[in-house]
């Protein structure tokens, strides 16, 4: 598997999208002021994204632990009141949220 | 393959469907916590820092959940691997960190099969753990997701493990998608890694639905269909869905990429979100867990404590019988779990097929399973032996599970005889006699090879001569004597 | 022992005094809400001050030791929590709005260890929101000044523990680093800081920034206060499946073991451009100092190093756009109204994150969404095999490294807050830590032209903690 070439300059369309994922409203000044940011921040990332790394095999967690696992076993659960009592809204129990229009992925 | 199987009309078409399976693992605990895996519990007691998403909580993996993942593995043929979990990031509310702990690219199986009772092979690409979600109550408005006021979520299933079981797109009809489903189920009912039950939702199907002209290599752009909640469900959805996409493409419009979920009141599928905005849920690995990779004698010890699944069962019974494997009687007795009384039945000498018969026409009851191998040997016996017709030996095996006592004592109880031969073809006679229009055209449909309108003649003349003999008349005599008379009159 | 950066009696003299019955808890205590009262108001390195929990703790502190028992090797001891450490019942915000109010259900495992020592908690100290800063000035509560100067930044991410043990709040603090976030404010504010090997402390109640780089660890004045404390909390949780399952070795002892025979390194890497001749000057003269002592100093070489900076801002904003998802008005914290869920979710993230919160989602977001994975995420953790791989060659010929633990000492507010690149660089030195999992510490070692403190940071291999507190140890003599 080839190493992707770095990638074109971010374009404020990208930013937006972005800020959608991630659930964050933007105003088209933020959108400006976050894009020449985040391209800064880019640009300077172009230093590994130009790096011939092929090859070399990607570390994603610096201990080499496996079958870390614990028993079957039943534990304390929360108190209910404690729980719900942190919440914004509630009713019947439960956690109450505005209407849902999106559908579950 | 010229048509779609079991749809009527779609005869240039070819249906290709995949399916999705998740089913909730029988653990006592959630996935990567200690809060108990249980339905039905009051909203939000079964929760933890873990399960609920806290801020600082971290999860930890639950050994027997693994365990039943690698035995879903092993019973469908899969090989085991080293995995990793992944996190697939996207906001919804009932996901109490807003991304799902899942496998992607380095899943716990991959690369197996299942053999279904028709005889045909389904691969199954992956069967993966992840987590679960927890339940949306929407309320005000209609009642359902849209046009609801508002919802309410109980977080008790997030964080319950699941293991989604996924075909490669190997269905070709609703009616196989159905066995799929329920060859799929007794296995993880077998081997204890599922309740699987589809009403309360621990056993959950999707179906991703597309139709090719026949001959066509390549597959036509398909759509997920949600919310099946009984197999009833897939059949219908897969039959309606298989349908529009037929109607849409032979007016020379396109398919959309969607997921669509199907109405059950309506009868239909009605269209989702748009699949052709390709989701980023930008997966990467779990930082919070470690990688699994069961060793050699972690996995020798799963294998070993598989029990005989089903498709070695039918084999084995198809065997003692002398039948094929796909024989229904033979599929019958193992999804009902009669396949040791089957046999146990036919090592005593019993009629193979007349066996078959009662536990797949006879016997779908409670307590069918308490019945003896010896007793239905001797029912079976008294049957093939002329002292007990058909009928007789359907209600003195009802008496048999109901009561436990023997035939004998039953049938000589309720002073069952077998008709005298004489006395039969009198009868007989006399139904002919009586009728003799349609016994020329008997005689004629006979003579013509119209198997159809034979048929019908002899269910009437059958029904005729069972009215005059009050049931007692066995129907294979009764086809017999009608067979001789016509060649007699021939 | 009131004052800003007066000296206070260590962390291991109260305890030991506490547990003879030979100094009260609730004094110690008392005397240092004494030292916040008279000077929090100008260093704000709380979000809030425990007076009453911590006087109750040092009472309950006193009867045991009355009674005879022995309260732990923390005894009586104040100390300063970050406030991104979860503690039962109690406001733990990360010093964002998103959490303003919020009062976790549990204790972090840290925290049940530290009151199962003895140790009496004082406060939650300030910090950049989400711990996304090099200088609290991103906290929205309001940024901390350094003691030593109140004009200039005490560093960050964990700028308010730092300042709270430089101003004599508390004798020991706790924080988390994550790309410096310890070591980068002690060095700022001339206190010992320690970032542990990654796995060593448990993370559970830690509230996640970046899951595979963030460590708890200590602050102290001496580095036997802050081996001393590492030694209490260090050690296998089942909580936290990247916990290290061994048993923990004596750092106290360390700390005075000398470094006759250690071989030192000096990273060549973290020597050169960007770093300012003076704090070059004292790494130099701190490299003689052990040399002096008996250590083999020569010079070291982690070329990868240089991609370090890169690479961490990629992963880290990654796993951090992952982890602040949860942050969405639903279970706790803040909820802005919207007419769906998606809208509240949107207006309550929005409205509850800070400007370099959001800029950091959103560049994680980038850097994993379809399309730029390869070139950046995935380059990114490749680059993270590279430093680890050279590490562990520089590790073959040494036993422990030396660098600056900052480019600069402490820079003025405003300096570097409107470009985030600029804040960025001064984690240049601490980050290749991070990516490798490896502990390293900073030690105070004299001062810079402008009189500020100057830290030299000590690297060592993966559990390497012993020979790091040996040459710690000896150059906090040398200091002197």
């Amino acid at each position: 598997m080839s190493d992707a070439p770095p990638p074109v300059a971010l374009t404020r369309d990208e930013v937006a999208h972005v800020a959608a994922l991630a659930k964050l409203a933007v105003t088209p000044e933020e959108l400006d002021t976050y894009t020449g940011q985040l391209a800064a921040i880019l640009d300077h990332a172009a230093d590994i994204a130009g790096l011939d790394l092929d090859g070399v095999a990607p570390t994603a967690h610096p201990l080499p632990l496996v079958n870390v696992l614990r028993a079957d076993e039943v534990r304390a659960t929360l108190d209910r009141d404690e729980v719900l009592a942190a919440a914004p809204a509630t009713e019947d129990h439960r956690f109450r949220v505005p209407a849902i229009l999106g559908e579950e992925p | 393959m010229s048509a779609i199987h079991g749809i009527d009309g779609l005869d240039d078409w070819e249906l290709v469907v995949g399916l999705e399976v998740h089913c909730e693992l029988a653990t006592a605990t959630k996935l990567f916590c200690g809060c108990p895996n249980q339905f039905g519990d009051d909203p939000n007691t079964n929760v933890c820092p873990v399960c609920l998403g806290l801020p600082g909580s971290l999860p930890v993996l639950n050994h027997q959940a693994v365990e039943l993942a690698m035995r879903i593995g092993r019973a469908l043929n899969c090989t085991v691997h080293p995995s990793v979990f992944a996190r697939k990031n996207y906001f919804y509310p009932d996901m109490p960190k807003d991304y799902q702990v899942s496998q992607y690219d380095q899943p716990i199986n991959a690369d197996g099969w299942l053999d279904l009772p028709d005889g045909s092979r389904i691969g199954i690409t992956r069967a993966h753990l992840e987590e679960d979600t927890g339940k949306n109550t929407h309320a005000g408005g209609s009642g359902r997701i849209h046009g609801a006021d508002y919802s309410l979520i109980d977080y008790n299933r997030a964080g319950v493990p699941l293991v989604e079981i996924v075909s490669e797109p190997d269905v070709r009809s609703p009616e196989q998608a159905r066995t799929y489903v329920a060859e799929l189920r007794t296995i993880l009912l077998a081997i204890g890694a599922s309740d699987a039950k589809m009403e309360e939702g621990s056993m959950r199907v999707d179906a991703n639905v597309s139709v090719r002209p026949h001959g066509q290599a390549a597959f036509g752009t398909r759509c997920e269909i949600k919310n099946l909640n009984s197999l009833r469900s897939l059949v219908r959805a897969i039959e309606y869905e298989a349908r529009r996409q037929v109607d849409l493409l032979g007016t020379g419009e396109r398919i959309h990429q969607e997921t669509r979920h199907w109405d059950e009141e309506a009868g239909r599928t009605r269209a989702g979100r748009s699949k052709e905005e390709a989701e980023d849920y930008r997966y990467f690995q779990e930082p919070d867990l470690v990688p699994v990779a069961p060793g050699a004698d972690w996995l020798a010890r799963v294998e070993a404590a598989l029990p005989v699944l089903p498709a070695a069962r039918r084999e084995t019974l198809a065997g003692a019988a002398g039948l094929a494997a796909t024989h229904p009687g033979v599929v019958m007795a193992v999804d009902r779990g009669l396949d040791d009384l089957a046999r146990g039945a036919i090592a005593a000498g019993a009629d193979p097929v007349r066996v078959l018969t009662h536990v797949e026409h006879n016997l779908a009851v409670e307590g069918a399973e308490t019945l003896g191998a010896a007793a239905l040997a001797e029912l079976v016996g008294m049957e093939t032996g002329g002292a007990l017709t058909a009928t007789q030996a359907k209600t003195v095996l009802a008496d048999m599970v109901a009561t436990g006592r023997g035939p004998a004592e039953i049938a000589a109880e309720r002073g069952f005889e077998a008709m005298d031969t004489g006395a039969l073809e009198a009868i007989v006679d006399e139904a002919i006699a009586a009728n003799a229009s349609e016994w020329a055209d008997y005689v004629a449909a006979s003579a013509a090879g119209d198997d159809k309108r034979l048929k019908k003649l002899t269910g009437f003349f059958t029904g005729k001569i069972m009215q005059a003999s009050k049931g007692q008349a066995d129907g294979r005599a009764v086809n017999e004597l009608l067979t001789r008379k016509r060649d007699g009159a021939a | 022992m009131t004052a800003p950066g007066s000296p206070t009696p260590t962390a291991a003299a109260i305890a030991a005094e506490v547990r003879a019955g030979a100094r009260s808890a609730r004094a110690t205590v008392d005397a240092h809400l004494g030292a916040i009262d008279a000077a929090e108001a100008t260093i704000h390195a709380f979000n809030l001050v425990l007076a009453d929990s911590a006087r109750a703790a040092a009472d309950a502190i006193d009867a045991r030791v009355a009674a005879g028992e022995d309260p732990g090797p923390l005894a009586g001891v104040p100390i300063a929590l970050k406030d991104n450490l979860c503690t039962r019942g109690v406001p733990t915000t990360c010093s964002s709005r998103i959490l303003e109010g919020w009062r976790p259900p549990y204790d972090a495992t840290v925290v049940t260890r530290l009151a199962t020592a003895g140790a009496v908690v004082i406060g939650k100290t300030n910090l950049d929101e989400f711990a996304m800063g090099s200088s609290t000035e991103n906290s929205a509560f309001g940024p901390t000044r350094n003691p030593r100067d109140p004009e200039r930044v005490p560093g960050g991410s964990s700028g308010g523990s730092a300042a709270a043990v430089a101003a004599g709040f508390a004798p020991l603090a706790l924080g988390s680093d994550t790309g410096g976030s310890i070591r980068q404010p002690a060095a700022l504010c001339g206190v010992v800081g320690v970032k542990p090997t990654y796995g060593l402390v448990s993370r559970y109640g830690l509230v996640a920034f970046a899951s595979s780089l963030d460590q708890i660890g200590p602050f102290a004045g001496t580095v036997g206060d802050a081996a001393l404390l590492l030694e209490v909390i260090a050690g296998h949780d089942p909580l936290d499946s990247t916990s290290i399952d061994q048993p923990v070795p004596s750092y106290t002892e360390a700390v005075g073991a000398g470094v006759d025979g250690l071989r030192v390194g000096i990273v060549s890497e973290l020597m050169g451009e960007g770093i300012a001749p003076d704090v070059r000057a004292r790494v130099e003269a701190a490299a003689e100092a052990l040399a002096a002592a008996g250590a083999e100093v020569g010079e070291a070489s982690v070329p990868a190093a240089t991609f370090g900076l890169s690479a961490y801002y990629l992963i880290a904003p990654a796993e951090a756009s992952s982890n602040l998802a949860r942050y969405d008005g639903v279970r706790y914290g803040l909820r802005v109204d919207g007419a769906t869920t998606s809208e509240m979710m949107e207006a309550s993230r929005s409205a509850g994150f800070g400007a370099e919160v959001k800029r950091r989602i959103m560049l994680g977001t980038y850097a994993l969404s379809a399309g730029y994975y390869d070139a950046f995420y995935g380059k990114a953790l490749k680059v993270r095999t590279l430093i680890i791989a050279d590490f562990a060659a520089a590790y073959e010929r040494f036993d422990v490294l030396l660098s600056p633990t900052t480019p600069t000492t402490a820079f003025r507010f405003g300096e570097k807050a409107d470009d985030p690149l600029a804040m960025y660089l001064s984690d240049v030195c601490t980050i290749p830590t991070n990516l490798a999992g490896q502990p390293a510490m900073s030690v105070p070692f004299g001062s810079g032209a402008d009189g500020m403190p100057v830290g030299v940071q000590i690297l060592a291999p993966t559990l390497g903690e012993v020979p790091m507190l040996r040459a710690a140890g000896v150059l906090e003599e040398a200091a002197k």
